[in-house]
């Protein structure tokens, strides 16, 4: 019988996940990735909520099932057309290169929500306001300091950029920056114990396990200050500092703070492959994700035979989801080509 | 020998008792329903308008008393020639619906002109029997009997013919009112109906009461006696319907008359009386009064300010418009929905052929009493200006929303070597006019009073803001006597004028939003522009100045559901990239934050714009 063959749009973890789970069970996959290698937005992670594991760890195990005789990686491929004909599926890339395959996985993934959109916030115009995904990267090179290369004496951490915010039409939860922002504030309080850590939280939705303890961790080992109140504005002030104006809701009394570092825990978006896509196939969802064909026993398939989704192309996801839902999805796709 | 004939016929009905003699040889029965209805219509016009008139601010009313000595009637005279009767503005818009209002009001007034003409000719008298003119024909049976008769018969024929033709429009847009270019048409109180059925069948019902006396006594003209010949042709008893059809003309005009205070057609005499009014000095200011009351009547329900409204034809919301929110203010239905669903933009005001200032309107009607407000954040106040500055910038609540327009400002005080005094900086200040819209007037006299003193006591002679909603009611509201209020635009304009800054021009495509608040709001349309054609190109926008498009955010809205702003907003984004633009550059931090939560365009205020193309040679050191 001729090899089947699977096309994978996306070498994130969800991709990397499902091509070895496909390959592993006699299937060719054609993993194509836009960027110069695979990883996605892992990569930029340093350490995982909520028992701050090494994200490189976690990578290298999930990256190192690449290796095998059944995967093609296509780095650098941008898949710009995606079609079907009678049942034989030809993604085309921006240089004209085709491949065709029997089914599709698309796991697209996300893009973290860009910060300049909430221009109130500061990031782009004043010095020391930073994404949650540069803090990351901060982590990773280990070195956590203001423009002026001091030692932040004082942190805060706001939720909900861009998620939960009918402003920028993003109307629903990320559902990870709450827990992020918990572990990214304890791994401050780490670096710098004698350093003031706030974090700004409409509610904080610790649904995962563990993370109701995390949180109760940083406040009490930590000492990390929650407040319940957005923050409306943030500043430059003359001494390079971030001055934030918001309301502490509890209270009911308007609030003010200069801090070293402003950190902005940004969401998630459809990536602009996932957008690209999932509009040309006719699956665009709510806020520009893919849409699977159903909430319960469908999450893997969509509306177009033969074309499957895996990971935060469908809505965010934390990497445990994601993984299980690659897998959930290779387990689809071998039903489908048998 | 004229006399002696009508006379004849008029002794003729006397024995027939349909005739009752009262001092004028010419008075009989039917007039009676015309003079009742006259009288009842001018008693209760005069009462009302007196009442009205009464209710104006009494400052501005002695100021109309001095006024009314000068060339201003005089130019209160010619607009309403040019509204009222030609109806100028509405030709502008669209000439089928200009020639169907001019056919029937100007129509109407030449053959109450002519008519008067007619009779003061043939009576020898101005001071004639006015009922005389208005059924004229039935009193004068006989050609040649003076000079031009037939010349004023035809004349009186052809404007007759002319306000059928209205008439025939009108019932036309009735039904199918995109014969007129207008997408909606108003809905009809039943006093309305009344009214304007009456008013639709005056005329034809003086066609054929014309018409019956010319078949029976030759005196029509082209019109009337072709059709009083058709009627003997069909043998018609026209002996016998001809005194019932003048009562039936005479009933109907009684009943337009009767009605027309209470409907729509109040804005007939109203429309003159707040021309005259306005003319005269009269404003409108932040109480309910008169003046309100004659702007309210002064509408005609015309229904060209729905078509105006972007909530309408973008969010779908129509019940708002100012046509509704009039009428349901004038017969007490006013819910605070239509109250208070709106973007206060302006552009049904600058479309208004008569001029209401509805919104104007709304925000009096707004007015929270004080017990209703207590809601009141103890705002922070910003210290003292502590040295000699020439400027103050007053940033808006909204820039500090928008921080580059505050950098870019910044970078552009610099350049210009401007000693400014950043007045709030701290944040936490408002200048008081989303209160005001809102209709929190205490509260906002006491923020405004509080920033008035700060203003004034640090002796600075010019105050330069980035928010054209702080810029009106700097402007409008905060009397500054000798001192000069600024939107950033202006300034801008005026630094590159005087050489103060040096802008680079580059292959940059902008087109411009013109803010409702700085645009139809103060009438700054050309500074922005000039500014903006210094560093690039100014592409054009289908709706542009008085008529541009609202961005849909607003202080003066506090329902609008955001699904429905973003629909505004997105039509309004649609209509201003269609050139393709490299950037969207506006005025407003308001404005600029909602477009580019549209994602579509790149936008930036033109601040932004200028701080980016400073000339280099002298622009290092910026920071």
């Amino acid at each position: 019988m001729e090899q089947k063959t699977v096309l994978i749009i996306g070498a994130g973890m969800a991709g990397a996940e499902a091509a070895a789970q496909l390959a592993d069970n006699g299937l060719r996959v054609l993993l194509l990735e836009q960027a110069a290698q695979a990883g996605g937005n892992v990569r930029n992670w340093a350490k995982l909520f909520p028992d701050f594991t090494v994200a490189q760890d976690v990578r290298r195990q999930i990256f190192a099932q690449l290796d095998h005789p059944n995967i093609e990686l296509h780095t650098d491929t941008a898949v710009a057309t995606l079609r079907e004909h009678q049942g034989r599926w030809t993604a085309e890339d921006e240089h004209g290169q085709r491949y065709e395959a029997d089914a599709v996985l698309l796991a697209s993934g996300f893009t973290p929500f860009d910060a300049g959109r909430k221009e109130e916030l500061g990031h782009g115009i004043y010095g020391n306001i930073i994404t949650s995904v540069e803090y990351e990267q901060a982590i990773l090179t280990g070195r956590l300091l203001t423009t002026e290369g001091q030692v932040p004496r004082r942190v805060a951490f706001l939720n909900c950029v861009g998620s939960r915010d009918e402003k920028v039409g993003n109307n629903y939860c990320s559902r990870v920056c709450c827990i992020n922002a918990v572990k990214q504030a304890i791994e401050y309080k780490e670096l710098v114990p004698d350093g003031e850590a706030y974090v700004f939280y409409m509610d904080l939705r610790m649904s995962g396990q563990c993370y109701e303890e995390l949180y109760r961790r940083a406040q009490q080992d930590y000492s990390v200050h929650f407040i319940r109140g957005r923050i409306s504005e943030a500043s430059g002030t003359i001494d390079r500092r971030v001055q934030l104006k918001a309301e502490d809701t509890l209270t009911g009394l308007p609030l003010r703070i200069t801090v070293d570092l402003f950190v902005l825990m940004v969401g998630m978006e459809p990536s602009t492959g996932t957008r690209r896509l999932a509009s040309q196939c006719g699956i665009a969802g709510e806020y520009g994700f893919a849409r699977a064909a159903g909430t319960f026993t469908a999450d893997n398939l969509t509306a177009r035979p033969g074309l499957f989704l895996a990971g935060t192309c469908k809505r965010p996801l934390t990497i445990p989801e994601t993984l299980a839902d690659a897998r959930s999805a290779a387990l689809q796709i071998i039903d489908y080509l048998k | 020998m004229l006399l002696e004939s009508s006379r004849t016929f008029i002794e003729f009905l006397q024995d027939t008792s349909l005739f009752i003699t009262v001092k004028s040889s010419h008075f009989i029965s039917f007039v009676v329903p015309f003079y009742l209805g006259c009288i009842f219509l001018f008693t209760v016009l005069i009462y009302k308008y007196v009442k009205w008139i009464q209710g104006i601010d009494p400052r501005q009313r002695h100021a109309m008393w001095r006024n009314l000595f000068t060339r201003r009637p005089w130019e209160a005279l010619k607009e309403t020639v040019l509204e009222s009767l030609v109806h100028h503005k509405i030709y502008k818009r669209n000439p089928v619906l200009g020639y169907m209002h001019m056919s029937l009001a100007f129509g109407w007034f030449l053959m109450i002109c002519f008519g008067k003409v007619e009779s003061s000719i043939y009576n020898h008298s101005l001071l004639d029997d006015p009922s005389f003119a208005i059924f004229f024909r039935f009193f004068v049976r006989e050609k040649g009997l003076y000079p031009g008769q037939n010349t004023l018969s035809f004349i009186m024929d052809f404007l007759l013919l002319v306000v059928l033709s209205g008439v025939a429009i009108a019932i036309i847009k009735r039904f199918h009112s995109k014969v007129v270019g207008m997408k909606k048409t108003t809905k009809q109180t039943a006093i309305d109906k009344v009214a304007l059925t009456s008013l639709w069948w005056i005329f034809p019902l003086r066609l054929l009461a014309e018409s019956v006396t010319a078949g029976l006594a030759h005196n029509g003209s082209f019109l009337t006696q072709s059709l009083g010949n058709l009627f003997v042709a069909i043998h018609l008893p026209l002996e016998s319907i001809e005194l019932v059809m003048w009562w039936i003309y005479s009933l109907d005009l009684c009943l337009f008359f009767a009605c027309l205070p209470f409907s729509r057609y109040m804005h007939i005499f109203t429309e003159v009386v707040l021309i005259f009014l306005r003319k005269l000095g009269a404003q409108t200011t932040e109480e309910f009064n008169g003046y309100s009351m004659v702007q309210l009547n002064a509408c005609s329900r015309c229904g060209i300010c729905i078509d105006a409204c972007q909530l309408g034809f973008s969010a779908g919301v129509d019940n708002i418009q100012p046509v509704n929110f009039v009428a349901d203010t004038r017969y007490l239905r006013l819910t605070s929905e239509v109250l208070n669903d709106c973007l206060m933009c302006d552009r049904c005001v600058a479309a208004c052929p008569v001029g209401v200032e509805s919104t104007l309107i709304r925000q009096q009607i707004r007015a929270k009493k004080v017990d209703e407000s207590k809601l009141y954040y103890a705002y922070d106040q910003a210290e003292k200006a502590r040295k000699k500055y020439n400027v103050i910038y007053f940033a808006g609540c909204m820039t500090h929303l928008t921080p580059s327009i505050i950098t870019s400002m910044k970078k552009i005080f610099k350049e210009a070597n401007e000693r400014y005094w950043f007045m709030d900086e701290d944040k936490g200040m408002c200048c008081g006019r989303p209160l005001r819209q809102q209709g929190f007037f205490q509260q906002a006299d006491e923020l405004m009073l509080k920033n008035k003193e700060l203003i004034v006591s640090s002796g600075i002679k010019l105050l330069v803001t980035s928010c054209p909603i702080c810029y009106k009611t700097f402007k409008n509201d905060y009397q500054l006597t000798g001192m000069q209020a600024m939107h950033h635009s202006e300034y801008i304009d005026y630094l590159i004028k005087y050489g103060r800054i040096k802008v680079d021009r580059s292959d940059l495509s902008i087109v411009y939003h013109d803010p409702c608040e700085l645009g139809r709001g103060c009438k700054v349309y050309d500074e922005p522009r000039r500014v903006l054609q210094s560093v690039g190109t100014l592409r054009q926008a289908e709706f542009e100045r008085e008529n541009a498009f609202c961005c849909g955010n607003t202080m003066g809205n506090a329902i609008l559901p955001s699904e429905k702003q973003q629909q505004v907003r997105d039509d309004a984004l649609d209509m201003l990239t269609r050139c393709h633009p490299d950037v969207l550059a506006t005025a407003c931090p308001l404005c600029k934050k909602t477009f580019s939560g549209g994602n579509k365009v790149k936008v930036k205020d033109i601040a932004e714009i200028v701080a980016d193309n400073l000339e280099k040679s002298s622009n290092f050191g910026g920071e």
